[in-house]
């Protein structure tokens, strides 16, 4: 059981970085506290698993250092890290049965057999798989599979961290959900560090307590998933996360407040036009948009349905904006009217939101929650 | 809604059936037709039933050939399987070596066999070839053509030579086919390089192993090309195998049904031993 702190981590995949793109990651300085569940966050090829591999030791950062407790492990291979990986394919050893897969990272490193018989019951207590020991590993489900992979990192008693790098990617849409909370469950139960690897937004603000959103090797985000949703860091936090995404607005700044289109638009971070620089934007998500006969004008475009609620996409001036309302609620043939909701509206500038200070977004954890 | 009957789609199987019938089936019947025949000549045959199949049984000639077959392929399948498997794993699996090594392996499969036997019959002279040179050379006394242990040695080794890299290929298609989590898998659970081996790269080769251990078996059950170009299964008897042993007594002595029977039984040896070994290695694949 560690802290996890990655500090000044920076890494290429080529051997004399030059340009900006070349780096897989571009730089981190994080720090995971004991015991957290966490997931990364990101589209493909954002740098998540480069991150994790950093983590496990199967790659060593090109810049950087990272410290479990505050031990340096950054030239630490991976079996002595005391860590435990999940792939996205199950990994199992074909020729063993399932309890000596279980076991298997047990007798190399010559646990006696007493304590690794215990151990592995115990671990197959825990993943449901006590009545299926003897079978051959290989015939079991995909399912199945990857809960054995799981339980080769949990049978070890000194697992600093388990990380999971898109596990559910070969799993049945039915059992996704299943798996998904046993493995919450289990994290309830052994108060082990996870760090969940996906793209996914439904498995990582299911999974975890702490969302770590990662865009183009840099991280954009660190905080629970309720910040994600009502306070995002950035506009790509805004779109990546929620159904639909956010709304982003180019704008203007009049007296603090945004202007879109002519009308002034209250939000919840002013600023003096004169502070800011670069590309002006205003975000609000559509949850937070309702139709008023007091608000703003607008044009409705189209209506979708989906499930409990509506998505209504309406024009603001040149600018659309997407409102969702429930599913019962009357929507204004003409003349509609709109209201954002101010303490969910806020200006960004260059993508990042103004006034947060981009470093409270990629600082420790468990200060992530930046109002 | 009714179906049409009719039989004209036995005609598409047609050109298939004449060509196994033309390739394999007449052929065959007609061994079996000479093996249960004795002639004299003049093209006249007479019913002898089945005492050249007892006449080949317990022939000592026989019995001799197939021990000197039996021996060459199983030291063959000995050194070839555990050396191709050896190298498989030191070829490297990704960067510019990789094709240099593919080539340079297939090279010895793309030589003809009797150019093969040549090489090796020439390659062995112990008094101007290289290799019997340097023998000779550095003391022993190596003649290939006159001592039969010195023959055997060069008949091995010349089929190593020639057939390892095969392994080699088959073994290294199914390594490059484990996926790279596997292996970082293992490092995390703290695996040995024995380890690795046994239980992920000996599995995952498992099959591409039968079929090299399958091909080589037959392969050199049946090889010809080479030992005839090489020693003529010399010196006197001491590497004259099986198939050898059948062309003397077919073209030889032409005696047509004990050749005939011969060949048969020579077939169903291997046909049997080529089931043992599949079913052998494949006996754990389903449970």
């Amino acid at each position: 059981m560690a802290k996890i702190t990655l500090s000044d981590l920076r890494h290429s995949y080529a051997a004399r970085p030059i340009r900006d793109d070349d780096w897989a990651l571009k730089h981190l300085d994080v720090e995971w506290r004991d015991g957290g569940a966490y997931a990364l966050l990101g589209p493909s090829g954002c740098g998540k698993t480069t991150l994790l591999n950093i983590i496990s030791g199967l790659l060593r950062p090109s810049h950087g250092r990272v410290l479990f407790d505050d031990r340096d492990v950054t030239d630490l291979p991976p079996d002595q890290r005391h860590i435990a990986q999940v792939f996205q394919f199950p990994v199992i050893y074909d020729t063993m049965t399932v309890g000596q897969n279980l076991a298997f990272p047990l007798r190399n490193r010559g646990v006696d057999e007493a304590t690794v018989k215990a151990r592995v019951a115990e671990i197959g207590e825990m993943l449901e798989l006590s009545g299926m020991l003897d079978k051959r590993a290989k015939n079991l489900t995909a399912d199945g599979k990857q809960k054995i992979s799981l339980g080769r990192g949990l049978v070890r008693e000194d697992v600093n961290v388990i990380m999971f790098d898109e596990p559910l990617t070969v799993i049945d849409p039915h059992l996704k959900w299943q798996l998904r909370s046993k493995l919450k469950e289990l994290h309830q139960r052994v108060r082990r560090t996870m760090i969940y690897v996906t793209h996914d937004q439904t498995e990582a603000l299911t999974f975890a307590d702490q969302v770590v959103v990662m865009n183009m090797g840099e991280v954009v985000q660190i905080g629970t998933p309720v910040d994600l949703f009502e306070r995002p860091q950035h506009t790509f936090v805004g779109h990546f996360i929620g159904s639909p995404g956010m709304n982003v607005v180019p704008c203007g700044i009049a007296g603090g407040q945004a202007t879109v289109a002519g009308h002034t638009i209250p939000v919840a971070n002013p600023v003096a036009a004169g502070d800011v620089r670069g590309r002006i934007e205003m975000g609000v998500r559509p949850e937070f948009i309702a139709f008023d006969p007091g608000g703003l004008p607008v044009d409705i475009v189209k209506v979708s349905d989906a499930g409990r609620f509506r998505i209504v996409d309406t024009r603001l001036g040149d600018h659309s904006v997407k409102v969702l309302v429930d599913e019962g609620t009357e929507i204004p043939a003409d003349g509609a009217r709109i209201v954002l909701r101010t303490d969910n509206t806020r200006l960004y500038a260059d993508g990042w939101m103004i006034g947060a200070g981009r470093d409270a977004g990629r600082g420790d954890a468990g200060q992530g929650d930046v109002a | 809604m009714n179906k049409t009957v009719n039989q004209k789609a036995w005609f598409f199987v047609l050109p298939v059936l004449l060509l196994v019938a033309f390739n394999a089936f007449i052929p065959l019947m007609t061994v079996v037709n000479y093996s249960v025949q004795e002639t004299f000549g003049d093209n006249t045959f007479f019913w002898a039933g089945v005492i050249w199949f007892q006449d080949v049984l317990h022939s000592e000639r026989f019995h001799a050939a197939l021990g000197r077959q039996l021996t060459f392929t199983f030291t063959i399948l000995a050194i070839e399987i555990p050396l191709g498997v050896a190298i498989a794993l030191c070829m490297p699996r990704r960067g510019i070596w990789v094709p240099v090594c593919l080539v340079t392996m297939a090279l010895p499969l793309l030589i003809p066999w009797n150019v093969v036997g040549a090489i090796w019959n020439i390659f062995a002279l112990p008094d101007i070839g290289l290799l019997g040179r340097t023998l000779n050379g550095l003391g022993f006394d190596y003649n290939f053509t006159r001592q039969p242990g010195d023959a055997w040695f060069t008949l091995i080794a010349m089929d190593v030579w020639h057939w390892t890299s095969l392994v080699v290929l088959l073994a290294y298609a199914g390594l490059v086919s484990i996926p790279d989590a596997f292996y970082q898998a293992a490092r995390i659970d703290g695996a040995s390089s024995w380890a690795i081996f046994r239980y992920i790269q000996l599995p995952k080769m498992k099959r591409v192993l039968t079929i090299a251990v399958l091909l080589r078996f037959m392969d050199s059950f049946n090889i010809y090309t080479e030992p005839s170009v090489l020693t003529g299964g010399g010196p006197g008897n001491s590497t004259t195998l099986l198939s050898i042993d059948l062309v003397k007594v077919a073209l030889g002595q032409f005696d047509l049904g004990p050749a005939a029977a011969m060949s048969l039984i020579y077939f169903l040896i291997i046909l049997a031993m080529s089931w043992l070994f599949y079913t052998l290695m494949m006996r754990n694949e389903d449970q």
